[in-house]
């Protein structure tokens, strides 16, 4: 069977800054991993460069066997390839029903519609409430997106990824500026998606509950290069990830 | 809820439409039935062009042009080919307004922002510019007077009627378009264009769409007038003029669909009660557009909706603070 | 061909590029740094053309005095403009769309007052005096006053170079267009720094319409082709881009100093196909070195 996500020798780097050296690695379908690192190590710009963001500077990305590098983002979304992210990136004057439901809409087809309703789209408004209910958002669809809470505006982007039905879902510090709680039920529930959707599941994480908890495998990056790829337990003695953590004299 | 909200606006749909309808048996003379064509044409002018500015967030300076080319479609053939070809002219206006609008918004929207807004007034300069200066086709400063509609619609009355449906007809369907998909894909691209992206639409695809239905509109507007003023003039593709749908969006409010339309009652209403009155009606209206985008930037539609909404809050918990998020 | 009559087109190109220049450069200058457009930049141009009417035509100032004193004046329009309106909407959703409705407002209000004060007739300013002859290269003649046009704007444009780039008020302005928080967690009042580069831009703009007043007549409603001019200019050099702006100035006054002179009756149409040249092949700018970025 083909790897989901392939990656050779990638390479970006920003005026005379390395982002990423030389990244390869493997992710086989339905695998769930996590990306870590220390602040700036690199990890939003290999997403970016995987969802077409930003051009590598060499290397490639595969999916599914199939080049993908230097894509635009439109055609890796439709390809498969779902994104959230780091900050929150919803439709904040729109309804949390209608932040899906476009995405939805996106997917179908639908967007080149210009008189029938958005609310006479029954397939889309149907799939749309589903996946607000599988992330607990049910009771918010109809209020606006910027009165959502901090929390529930994170797990709106992941419901904007997840309705377009990825393969490869990638998830930018899902619990990012989350509290201790919200942690808590943030990662059964991205457990529990990974599980109903059937996800190839990579999600960028600081915090460790989380990166322990749930991933099968680790992958850790520093200055832009991966220094450690295994199961929880490997990574957690090995040394070069402490020193990369606790800082070069340690 | 949304059966209530519906009911509402069907029922306000037919008072503007009976209230309209019913200006030439109240008017006391012909120039108020004039005054309300001209709101009714100027409407849709401003309700297309919030199309862009207030739905997808294009502030286009340059909507005077497809305004100038619906008129001068219908004044050159008039002048060039025959009394004939009035009507035919329309049709043609509408499909070489969409044509150029497709062909400069490929260049247009290359560029966002400022750049975007000035690029589109620098266009329609130019054809301001050629107008004025290619005297045996255009007429130049002069203009093109004279031009009489066909048949019955050369009759006042019933040229008032027929903008009258073709406006509302229009501004139905550009009603539908803002609630349809479409329209929802465009309030995300002025939103979260990024995201847009990410969602597998291509933002430059749905802005190049959106600047061609506004901007046919704005020549449907262009062709209207010219039944009513019976000329045409250079002036019609002035930067003052795209202005003008600019301020009538601004004053009703760009965030409600029927904000522009109110706008241009307002200007209108304005300009022939102060204008009349005084020679520097421009000093009245800037300080206008002052008091507006300093004070009241929601528009006369959005500040009414604004403090229903806080009353409404008010009366139900005593206060509740709202906050709101920037993207 | 006849060389004499290309190089005297060269140069009254040239004399045009720098009053270019010094006009797009305020516009420039006042986005870069505060990210500001300023829609109305046109009309210091002609608020500054008619203070040097009135200094130099009816008050009977001496020109280069008044040429100071029409740019301090406009500078300070301007400057005042920022602090009563501007101001106010710093930092607002969709700031770009209304600060160019605002600054349109303030066109509407400018070209109607001038009106009201000077009338609509065409005024104009004579040349001052010692300025009306020409220099003699050779066989070539270069109109005195062209020369000090040209001159004039060099140094100008040199100072205000200088300004921004070695001094510490500079770059204090130029670290404002970068992080405007920070540098107000730093102790620097930036709302100051704003209203004052403000006043500098627009006192450059004016100075531009008190020079060029005696080559061209003073109008009202002169702002807006003034505007459209350095917005292609800009347009060319990529925008906040100094020497780019310089670049897009000259190769628009030559355009225009040749079409003028082959075909008087389309040459205004010659600065707008530059642009459309540009947009198609590197709508970054054509003296951009970086490519534009997203806004
Ligand atoms: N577009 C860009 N231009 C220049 N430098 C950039 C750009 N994007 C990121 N960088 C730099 O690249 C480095 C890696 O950034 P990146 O956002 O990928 O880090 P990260 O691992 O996601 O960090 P964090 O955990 O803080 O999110 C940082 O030093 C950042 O400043
Ligand atoms: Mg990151």
């Amino acid at each position: 069977m083909k790897p989901m996500l392939r990656l050779e020798g990638l390479r970006k780097s920003f005026g005379g800054l390395r982002v990423t050296d030389e990244v390869s690695f493997e992710i086989q379908p339905q695998e769930i991993a996590a990306i870590i690192g220390p602040n700036g190590a690199g990890k939003t710009t290999l997403f970016n460069q995987i969802t077409g963001y930003l051009a590598p500077d060499g290397g490639h990305v595969f999916l599914e066997g199939q080049e993908i590098a230097g894509l635009t983002p439109q055609k890796i979304v439709k390809m498969g390839v779902g994104r959230a992210f780091q900050i929150a990136s919803i439709f904040p004057d729109e309804t949390a029903l209608d932040n899906v439901r476009a995405a939805c809409m996106s997917k179908l087809n639908q967007t080149r519609h210009l008189w029938r309703p958005v609310e006479r789209f029954n397939r889309a408004t149907e799939q749309a409430f589903a996946v607000l209910a599988s992330l607990g958002l049910e009771r918010q669809a109809d209020r606006m997106a910027y009165e959502l809470a901090h929390g529930d505006q994170k797990l709106l982007d992941i419901g904007i990824a997840l309705v377009l039905e990825p393969k490869l879902l990638l998830l930018d510090e899902p619990t990012a500026g989350m509290s201790p709680e919200e942690r808590q039920l943030t990662r059964q529930l991205i457990k529990q998606l990974w599980a109903q959707y059937k996800l190839t599941l990579i999600f960028i994480e600081h915090d460790m509950d989380m990166v322990f908890g749930i991933a099968e495998r680790i992958m850790v990056l520093n200055h832009g290069a991966l220094i450690a790829d295994g199961t929880p337990g490997e990574i957690r003695n090995n040394k070069e990830v402490i020193t990369a953590y606790l800082g070069e004299e340690a | 809820m949304a059966s209530s909200s519906k009911y509402k606006f069907g029922l306000l749909w037919s008072v503007g439409f009976v209230a309209f309808a019913l200006v030439p048996v109240l008017m006391t003379s012909r120039y108020q039935m004039n005054l309300a064509s001209h709101i009714l044409i100027w409407g849709l002018f401003a309700v297309a062009f919030n199309m862009l500015w207030g739905v997808t967030g294009m502030l286009s300076f340059g909507q005077a042009l497809y305004f100038g080319i619906g008129a001068y479609s219908i004044g050159l053939f008039v002048n060039h080919a025959g009394k004939a070809w009035y009507l035919p002219a329309i049709p043609i206006g509408l499909v070489a307004a969409a044509m150029l609008s497709f062909l400069l918004g490929l260049l247009v929207i290359r560029v966002s922002g400022v750049y975007f807004t000035m690029l589109t007034l620098a266009f329609a300069q130019l054809a301001w510019q050629v107008t004025f200066k290619w005297y045996d086709f255009t007429g130049g400063d002069d203009g093109i007077q004279g031009i009489i509609a066909p048949g019955i619609l050369a009759n006042k009355m019933v040229y008032y009627y027929f903008v009258l449906v073709v406006v509302f007809i229009s501004v139905w369907f550009l009603k539908r378009l803002a609630y349809s998909p479409f329209g929802l894909i465009l309030r995300c691209v002025q939103q979260n264009p990024n995201r847009v992206r990410f969602i597998g639409r291509s933002v430059k695809m749905n802005q190049l769409r959106i600047y061609v239905i506004s901007s046919v509109f704005a020549a449907l507007a262009g062709s209207l007038m010219v039944g009513v003023d019976n000329s045409i003039h250079t002036d019609m593709l002035f930067w003052t003029t795209s202005g003008e749908v600019i301020l009538m969006s601004v004053l009703g409010g760009i965030n409600q669909f029927f904000g522009p339309f109110v706008g241009a009652v307002i200007l209108i209403l304005l300009e022939d009660i102060i204008g009349a009155k005084t020679e520097f009606w421009p000093i009245f209206l800037g300080t206008i557009v002052l008091i507006f985008v300093i004070l009241f930037p929601k528009g006369v539609v959005g500040e009414i909706q604004h403090l229903r909404h806080r009353l409404k809050i008010a009366g139900e918990s005593g206060g509740r603070h709202e906050t709101h998020a920037s993207a | 061909m006849d060389l004499y009559f290309i190089v005297t087109q060269l140069i009254s190109g040239f004399t045009m590029a720098t009053l270019l220049f010094l006009i797009a450069s305020g516009l420039t200058l006042i986005f870069g740094v505060g990210n500001i457009f300023n829609f109305a930049h046109g009309s210091f141009y002609m608020i500054g053309a008619y203070f040097g009417y009135q200094l130099v035509s009816v008050w009977k100032v001496n020109f280069w005095i008044a040429l100071v004193a029409a740019g301090t004046g406009a500078g300070l329009v301007g400057a005042a403009a920022e602090f009563l309106f501007l101001r106010r909407i710093y930092g607002r959703a969709q700031e770009g769309g209304f600060q160019i409705l605002l600054t349109y407002g303030l066109i509407l209000i400018f070209d109607d007052l001038v009106k009201l004060i000077w009338g609509t007739e065409y005024k104009s300013i004579s040349k001052p005096s010692g300025f009306t002859g020409a220099l003699q290269l050779g066989d070539i003649f270069i109109p005195t006053y062209n020369f000090a046009i040209i001159v004039i704007g060099l140094v100008v444009v040199v100072a205000a170079w200088w300004i921004l780039a070695k001094t510490r008020p500079g770059r204090i302005a130029r670290a404002s267009a970068v992080d405007r928080e920070m540098l107000g967690s730093l102790g620097v009042n930036v709302p100051l720094v704003l209203t004052v580069v403000f006043g500098l831009a627009t006192a450059l703009g004016g100075m531009a319409g008190a020079l060029a007043a005696p080559l061209r007549s003073v109008t009202p409603g002169a702002g807006i082709e003034v505007i459209i001019d350095s917005l292609i200019v800009v347009v060319l050099g990529g925008m906040s881009n100094f020497w780019g702006a310089w670049l897009g100035a000259v190769l628009l006054g030559e355009v225009n100093a040749f079409a003028v002179a082959y075909l008087p009756a389309w040459s205004t149409l010659f600065s707008y196909l530059v642009m459309v040249v540009t947009l198609i092949f590197r709508p970054e700018g054509l003296f951009a070195p970086t490519r534009l970025r997203k806004v």
